[in-house]
């Protein structure tokens, strides 16, 4: 194999080397700024606070390797929770019940923009942009607009903070499962191989024999199969469903896939970058707020670090073309 | 400037112009005159296009120059031509459909309201109806252009590079998509235009409407000009015969072979826009040739044929069995390959591996327990490369670093991948250099005579010629004849290829 060839090869290890790479030089920076930042507890309850939007952008990376968007993952995370939560505080279901019903919604969630999307032919933009607001307002109406408490259901809160390995959230465990399990789908299975080849070139793909319409349709389902794993995470966290919760959740999880190295144009996608992608933006805030910035001038920041990482994946392109 | 009629407006003198592994242009002349309408002929690829883009500014030549009323002049762009008095209809129009006709002709140039800020709608209308007033349409140039027939549409674009003073007219088959009462207004406009001043170069395949239009025809043969005459002195026989010149060597043309059953029969096809009524019968072991001019609808037959755009009528037997093709995905169930012209766009996912793309249409025969087997999947693809003689310094080098030849070869493996017997090429030597085609040519044999069957749409004679046991010839979106290679010659299918239904019509 020519040299030439082998840059090819590893060009994607590079660029998730370089996010590493960042990340690594975040560590450094906040940690000799403040001593507390690099201590066991931080960097745990940091990694613990990645959960949620590491899992939304994990199932995003699916979505936007066809070339879509779905921005349905906040307020569809605020719906699934309101699902699973609703059998076990209103008929007293066990946990296992719920754990089910927060995955059932986000799997017909995800089915629902697909179909919408695929068959139907909308703009993903703007057709999940109305999911949203439709999971939204079933949220509400379900739980009565008010915060549903998770505090009778035994067990529920372990899920996210328990300690099956001591010093390691259980929800931090559960992250890498699902990663490894993604990252298999991706790289391993039809459909993540499909995925990026409808990114790459939907009309070669189509004249190839294959049924574009389905495949898209199931890496939607994917994305809200994760939204839904998402919800679950949070509820255990939060250990209740409040209705103000959700807001925003989405902009984090196409963040963090765009960090990670996912193309918003198809036919690129990691998901170990998008894990990264979320433990940066997490360490970004946990370490800002260490340095006593304010809520305000986080976003500022952040906003800057996503403008960078679209920045790389445009240039990247050109170099392509 | 005032200029006399029948005085040189525009001169080329020994033009030259050459692409990558093509030499679109040598030496050529060609001579404008005042009150002309000129026309330009040739085969697709004789360089008509190549030339009239470096009159209009849009390609730089490599030698030769351009003389303007003896001027010599560098034409840098095609906003540089309209300056110059030069404009050009092309086959499609360039039109913003939700602005009016007004608004259309003077876009970028709105007459503006004292003050200089608000557009002044009165005088841009007057000015529009002036202008159609002059070229004898009756258009309300406050409508828009999406409500116009396509007729009209046209007069539209006259009009606008009437607007801008041109001299010079340059059309592209302006009549492909028009009526014949739509033809006879825009001759009537045509003959108006190439008033004493001012001339019209005309590029058209139908040989009955540059007889009755033109003044002076110029034929083209490979980038040459072989002749440059008055229309009244040459017959429509004698242009075609300058069009394709000599015949090729009879030992490079293949001997009748033996072919088995009927592989692929298509009775009746049709599509809404453009293709009627085709019926056509592929065998085992047959290439069948579809020649035709650009637009004649052969790639559109194919895309019909496999699903991939919609049909209105037409009845298709694989190996006997009566078939429903709704989309590609049934096509390639079938069988059936299609090998897009347009690889980049239908045939590949350039920043995906060879190996990647052989296997996509048969990744689900690579899957175990739900995992692919990457390692299958580059066995086969190795294999394949190696038959098909793959020039790639692995299996895993990305689609985009290989030459188009190469490239050509990855589809095709792709589809031999997915064990189809029935294989669809689409003018497939297009961008491939010339050592790539005789492989290319040598595989098509080969599968021919390993029991593929085989349909190859081409644009160039030589190839048709060369390549096919039988020719089915289009013109216009039907089939105006099929011929067998021992009685085909370049005469009889240019003829055939431009055999347009309308020409019959009025005949008759």
């Amino acid at each position: 194999m020519s040299g030439f060839a082998l840059k090819e090869r590893y060009r994607g290890f590079v660029q998730q080397g370089m996010v590493l790479l960042v990340l690594a030089a975040l560590f450094v920076f906040f940690s000799l700024l403040n001593p507390n930042f690099l201590t066991w507890s931080n960097i745990s309850s940091l990694l613990l606070a990645s959960v949620v939007t590491a899992t939304q952008a994990i199932g995003l990376t699916f979505v936007i390797a066809t070339g879509g968007i779905d921005l349905t993952p906040g307020m569809g995370m605020l719906f699934c929770m309101v699902v699973l939560a609703l059998p076990m505080t209103a008929w007293g279901a066990p946990l296992w019940v719920g754990v089910l019903a927060g995955i059932l919604a986000g799997a017909a969630l995800g089915t629902a923009n697909g179909v919408l999307i695929s068959y139907v032919r909308m703009q993903p933009m703007i057709a999940t942009l109305a999911m949203m607001l439709v999971c939204w307002g079933f949220a509400l109406v379900l739980a009565g607009s008010k915060t549903l408490s998770l505090r009778d259901v035994a067990g529920f809160k372990d899920i996210a903070m328990g300690e099956i390995v001591p010093g390691l959230y259980t929800g931090v465990l559960i992250l890498v499962g699902i990663a490894i399990v993604a990252g298999v789908l991706m790289t391993k299975t039809v459909v993540g191989r499909y995925a990026l080849a409808i990114g790459s070139n939907k009309e070669a793909v189509r004249i190839s024999g294959i049924n574009v319409n389905r495949w898209e349709v199931l890496a939607y389902t994917i994305c809200g199969v994760f939204t839904g794993i998402s919800g679950i995470i949070m509820a255990a966290y939060l250990n209740s469903v409040p209705p103000n919760t959700g807001q925003s959740y989405e902009m984090y999880a196409i963040a963090a896939a765009v960090i990670g190295g996912t193309s918003l144009r198809g036919g690129r996608a990691s998901v170990f970058g998008a894990v990264i992608g979320a433990v940066t933006i997490r360490t970004i805030y946990n370490g800002l707020t260490i340095l006593g910035f304010e809520d305000a001038w986080q976003k500022v920041v952040l906003g800057a670090v996503i403008l960078i990482a679209v920045f790389v994946d445009i240039r990247r392109r050109g170099g392509e073309e | 400037m005032t200029v006399v009629a029948g005085e040189v407006l525009l001169e080329a003198r020994g033009v030259s112009k050459a692409f990558p592994g093509v030499q679109a242009l040598a030496d050529v002349d060609f001579t404008l005159r005042a009150g002309q309408i000129h026309a330009v002929c040739g085969e697709n690829g004789a360089g008509k296009s190549t030339l009239m883009k470096i009159i209009a500014g849009l390609y730089q030549m490599d030698g030769g120059e351009l003389l303007l009323r003896g001027q010599p002049v560098r034409v840098a762009s095609p906003l540089q031509a309209r300056k110059l008095g030069i404009s050009v209809i092309h086959q499609e129009f360039f039109l913003m459909n939700h602005l009016t006709v007004a608004q259309n002709i003077f876009i970028g140039r709105e007459p503006k309201l004292p003050g200089g800020i608000l557009n002044d709608d009165r005088a841009l209308n007057e000015r529009a109806r002036l202008l159609l007033d002059r070229l004898g349409v009756d258009i309300d140039p406050r409508v828009q252009v999406r409500r116009l027939s396509v007729a009209a549409q046209q007069m539209v674009e006259i009009a606008k590079a009437l607007s801008y003073d041109s001299r010079i007219l340059i059309m592209d088959e302006p009549t492909a998509a028009l009526t014949s009462g739509e033809v006879e207004a825009l001759f009537r406009i045509i003959r108006r235009f190439a008033a004493p001043d001012t001339a019209v170069v005309y590029i058209s395949h139908r040989m009955e409407e540059i007889k009755r239009l033109c003044d002076q025809i110029t034929v083209l043969r490979d980038g040459r000009r072989v002749a440059s005459r008055p229309a009244g002195e040459l017959a429509i026989s004698e242009v075609i015969q300058l069009m394709v010149g000599r015949e090729i060597a009879a030992g490079a043309r293949p001997e009748p072979r033996a072919v088995g059953e009927p592989a692929l029969e298509v009775a009746g096809l049709a599509t809404p826009a453009l293709l009627h009524d085709l019926s056509f019968t592929l065998r085992r072991g047959e290439i069948l040739g579809f020649a035709g001019l650009m637009g004649a609808g052969r790639t559109e037959t194919a895309r019909a044929l496999i699903g991939a755009d919609p049909k209105t009528a037409g009845q298709v037997r694989v190996f006997g069995r009566e078939v429903d093709i709704a989309t590609p995905a049934d096509a390639v169930r079938l069988g059936i390959g299609y090998l897009s012209e347009d690889r980049k766009r239908y045939g590949l996912i350039m920043q995906q591996s060879v190996s990647a793309n052989i296997a996509l249409p048969s990744l689900g025969r690579f899957a175990r327990r739900g995992l692919l087997q990457d390692a299958k999947m580059d066995e086969l693809a190795s294999q394949l490369c190696q038959r098909l003689r793959v020039k790639t310094p692995g299996v895993r080098q990305l689609l985009r670093n290989l030459s188009g030849g190469n490239q050509q070869k990855v589809v095709l493996a792709k589809w031999l991948a997915r064990d189809c017997d029935i294989l669809i090429f689409d003018e497939p030597t297009r961008g491939i250099d010339i050592g790539a085609k005789q492989e290319i040519y040598g595989l098509l044999r080969d599968l021919a005579a390993q029991g593929k069957s085989i349909i190859m749409i081409s644009s160039e004679l030589e190839e048709i010629l060369r390549m096919s046991d039988r020719i089915v010839v289009m013109c216009d979106g039907r089939i105006t004849g099929v011929l067998d290679n021992a009685d085909a010659t370049r005469e009889n299918i240019m003829s055939l290829a431009t055999r347009f239904a309308s020409k019959q019509r009025q005949e008759t």
